[in-house]
């Protein structure tokens, strides 16, 4: 390992910093290793256990030896943005194909809170409280059930369950999961072989380029202002140079985003589908009639739109949530006031009331699947896992996929090592690639590719859509072209053209800047959602939610990590939908009701902001005024 | 005049904070409820005590610092990822529980155990350092008994700062009751220091750290020992959380006073 390279800053800059009394070094320190990883999710874990799996079989091999440190084996190391291995954000319920694959039944029942699926049910809500937008359709379907539901076995409750599962939803066989407690699992089993560091609380900046080549990564700077100016603790970020870059930093990891904006994405692939799931996990009543492996998703309520999943963990635990997708559109999308209205929902209710939330969280969900691909390898590199464009959204599946990839990543990097090839664009596309293409990951997303396109007309051509490509493999669907996220967002006046006035409108916008908060819950108030009664247990502040569930924090030290591009814009904005979606009310409204307000103690890193602004960053573009960058902190709970 | 010392420095793990722990009656005693599956971090009070070991190891060239920690060793393994890339150390594992209802004079027989075990350790040069108490285990006890285990007489608890002097003599700052410090003078090691906060900031994560300090800790988790802790050597008459009113609100930049009348209202009823 090599280090002490001098790194140039401003002389002008030097000289302020050193008359404010900061005697800082600007070396910034490199370091050599075989493969770096950069994030630590379910695809980085499929690569990290194969590799070491297939290392620890053989540790002699001439091929596991480093050629950065001659006579060590291979030197391996992953940086994982989050504080910890065990805080990422997911409700699990998979076929789990690839990750059986991986482990025995016996091994995955270890996995704390993992239960096998024993049971499924899809539910239709219908609107309990009449504030629900609904199209005249829904609104005769809601109808026609209300009045002559008695008859139906199926309608109890305010929903009908559908009378069988949809065979390209159903997961039976497969697994309950919780992503904080799988990935902590596989953490730990990785560290027992000792072969590969896996490093949380280090996120990552950027990629290093040779040219086109991949040849590793840049860490955050450290010791810095909220702006990024240096300090008296200044610790430039370590260059990692690597053989081999692995890249499954999600769907808006920043090294993820600089590749894209370097290499662009392939022809005809876009990524204009987004969703924010934001969850919850809680301990049910002690009278529950609901038993661990219990899957149900529901649809329609509290928008159509609006899709919700309820899966029981062993020991009364369960994981709940909501999925806000982009073809809402509705400027003032709230999930964290969705999330307690889906709650309180007669049919889940009755199950709810009584539980103590013990966890939350949220996430963006790159949604556009196979459409979103970007270039997967390339020289030096290879991407895996949801930021590769493997979410199969048909299924509703994306945590076995991510694994599978990151083991089919894992062979062909042996496979190549074997045989002692280098990793460029070539050589990664006659491995992993082929493995990736001829797989069962690749044949069910081309089924799912266009599958959900109907919803960019509305909620009703969505199901139908959904459903023709599902029982067709993909042969029908109903065509659409997808427009960007931001324009797709309506003005709060168009939105309400009818329920609220542009008065009301006024009023709410004045009083956000007032008080640097946001006007979801005065505009959905005067909409008619009924006001949340927090029970100080399930229905809880927002803010609680962030204490009690997410544990929120984050260190000091680190810039910004939301950066509003050109505060122009911001000033001309009338929904700021950013600060509406915000998931941890860490993007407030401005008293001069210009440049949104962030807060990087609140952000629990769901990256909602990335894709709610309604401005373009530049024209053509599908990236947003909004800029998610590399940070530090989130969630510190480890069981969502 | 600069002495090499050998710091070891005491300290575990604890639930990472605003976790929601829940006294349970386990099979071998209170416990909390699903304590493995919380996420843990260093003890705090023991976070700023390796701060400061690092710290004084840097003044003074030669010195060496080492982590005892006795937790349960899947649970320390994950923790290392955390920590060690803050400063350097090596670390020395006792596998046992991290709980909070332990004994601690048991911890502490363990602890000192593990400090004499310490190969090439000399005790003239001997600071042992760790939390004035614990997050887990406020008694503020644990120190102390190491010191008479040890047979170390200069004690100092609620540690803010210890300065080595020119004459190789410490000048110590201890908390004392009324917002004071009481300035100590003691001769040198061997002592036994309990540190509050002391003065240091967290150290940012530094990758090389991490990498230099995991080829001994990876050995040394492979080779943890058992702590022998007896489980029936102190009895629970009774458990329970603290009766808590919480309200929470998040405002930023709210005058002292008014935090402060705010309180007395509260208290007022």
């Amino acid at each position: 390992m090599g280090y002490g390279e001098k790194d140039f800053m401003p002389y002008a800059e030097r000289r302020t910093l050193y008359k404010r009394g900061f005697h800082m070094t600007t070396d910034r320190q490199k370091m050599d290793v075989d493969v770096v990883c950069v994030g630590f999710g379910p695809a980085t874990a499929g690569f990290l256990n194969t590799l070491t799996r297939a290392m620890q079989q053989d540790p002699a091999a001439e091929h596991f030896q480093s050629k950065v440190m001659p006579g060590m084996p291979l030197q391996v190391i992953c940086y994982e943005r989050a504080d910890d291995i065990g805080f990422g954000v997911s409700g699990i319920v998979t076929e789990a194909k690839g990750i059986k694959a991986a482990f025995t039944a016996e091994e995955l029942s270890q996995v704390p809170m993992a239960h096998p699926v024993k049971h499924e049910e899809v539910y239709y809500l219908l609107d309990p409280v009449g504030a629900s937008r609904r199209s005249w359709v829904l609104k005769f379907v809601d109808w026609l059930f209300r009045t002559f539901g008695f008859i139906l076995p199926w309608y109890k409750d305010h929903a009908f369950q559908l009378p069988f599962i949809p065979p390209f939803m159903a997961k039976h066989g497969g697994w309950v999961l919780s992503m904080g407690q799988f990935t902590q699992w596989l953490g730990s089993s990785l560290m027992d072989f000792g072969l590969v560091q896996v490093w949380p609380g280090m996120p990552v900046k950027e990629p290093l380029f040779d040219s086109n080549r991949v040849s590793g990564v840049r860490l955050v700077d450290q010791g810095v202002e909220k702006s990024g100016k240096p300090t008296g603790a200044f610790m430039p970020g370590m260059d990692i140079h690597a053989g081999f870059t692995v890249v499954g930093d999600g769907p808006y990891g920043p090294v993820g985003q600089s590749l894209d904006m370097k290499f662009g994405l392939p022809e005809g692939n876009h990524q204009r589908e987004w969703a924010l799931g934001m969850k919850a996990v809680v301990e049910l009543p002690e009278n529950t009639a609901l038993e661990a492996g219990t899957v149900i998703h529901t649809f329609g309520f509290p928008e159509p739109e609006i899709f919700g999943f309820l899966y029981v963990y062993p020991q009364r635990m369960a994981s709940l949530g909501i999925f806000v997708p982009s073809w809402l559109d509705n400027p003032m999308r709230s999930a964290y006031r969705y999330l307690q209205h889906w709650m309180q929902h007669p049919k889940l209710w009755k199950h709810l009331q009584g539980a103590t939330l013990k966890s939350w969280g949220g996430k963006s969900l790159q949604e556009a699947g196979m459409r979103g691909e970007p270039f997967i390898v390339g020289d030096g590199f290879a991407r895996i896992g949801e930021g590769s464009g493997s979410t199969n959204m048909l299924k509703g599946s994306g945590v076995d996929e991510a694994w599978t990839t990151g083991v089919q990543l894992a062979e062909g990097v042996i496979e190549l090592l074997k045989e002692k090839k280098s990793f460029t664009k070539e050589n990664l596309e006659a491995t992993y690639l082929k493995k990736r293409r001829a797989s069962w990951i690749e044949k069910d997303n081309r089924i799912a590719k266009k599958a959900r396109d109907g919803f960019s007309h509305n909620f009703v051509l969505g199901m139908m859509g959904m459903g023709m490509a599902g029982f067709t493999n993909g042969l029908l669907n109903i065509p659409a072209k997808l427009k960007p996220v931001y324009k797709r967002i309506p003005s709060l006046e168009a939105y309400y053209q009818g329920k609220v006035s542009a008065e009301v409108i006024e009023k709410a916008r004045k009083e956000a800047n007032e008080t640097n908060t946001s006007m979801h819950d005065a505009l959905m108030d005067a909409a008619g959602w009924p006001e949340v009664q927090y029970d100080g247990k399930l229905l809880i502040s927002h803010q609680d939610a962030l204490l009690l569930g997410g544990k929120v924090q984050a260190a000091e030290g680190y810039a910004d990590h939301v950066i509003f591009m050109d505060a122009g814009k911001c000033q001309k904005c009338r929904t700021k939908v950013c600060i509406e979606m915000c998931s941890g009310q860490a993007i407030t409204a401005n008293s001069d009701g210009g440049v949104p307000l962030f807060d990087r103690e609140k952000c629990i890193h769901c990256g909602a902001c990335f894709w709610n602004c309604a401005y373009a960053r530049e024209e053509g573009s599908d990236l947003t005024n909004v800029d998610f960058r590399a940070g530090s902190g989130g969630l510190h709970s480890n069981i969502n | 005049m600069t002495t090499a010392f050998n710091i070891v420095v005491c300290g575990s793990l604890v639930p990472d904070p605003l976790q929601t722990l829940e006294p349970i009656q386990g099979p071998m005693g209170p416990a909390l409820k699903n304590e493995m599956m919380l996420p843990s971090v260093l003890d705090p009070w023991a976070g700023h005590s390796l701060f400061e070991a690092a710290n004084l190891a840097k003044q003074n060239p030669g010195s060496k610092v080492t982590l005892i920690s006795l937790g349960p060793k899947a649970k320390l393994q994950q923790l290392m990822m955390i920590i060690a890339q803050k400063v350097p150390f090596e670390l020395v594992c006792l596998d046992g529980s991290a709980s909070g209802f332990m004994d601690s004079r048991e911890v502490a027989v363990a602890l000192a155990g593990a400090i004499e075990k310490i190969p090439g350790l000399d005790k003239t040069k001997l600071l042992v350092f760790g939390g004035c108490s614990s997050a887990s285990r406020d008694a503020g006890t644990t120190m102390q008994m190491i010191a008479e285990q040890l047979g170390i007489s200069d004690v100092f608890l609620s540690a803010d700062e210890l300065k080595v002097q020119p004459d190789g003599s410490f000048r110590i700052l201890e908390r004392i009751e009324g917002g004071q410090y009481q300035v100590s003078t003691c001769a040198g090691a061997p002592a036994v220091i309990g540190w509050a906060t002391g003065n240091l900031p967290e150290p940012p994560n530094n990758p090389q750290v991490g990498m230099t300090n995991m080829r001994t800790i990876m050995p040394a988790l492979q080779k943890a020992q058992p702590a022998a802790l007896k489980t029936g050597a102190i009895k629970f008459a009774s458990v329970e959380l603290p009766k808590q009113q919480r309200q929470t609100r998040i405002v930023k930049d709210t005058p002292v006073e008014e935090i402060a009348k705010e309180i007395v209202t509260w208290i007022k009823g």
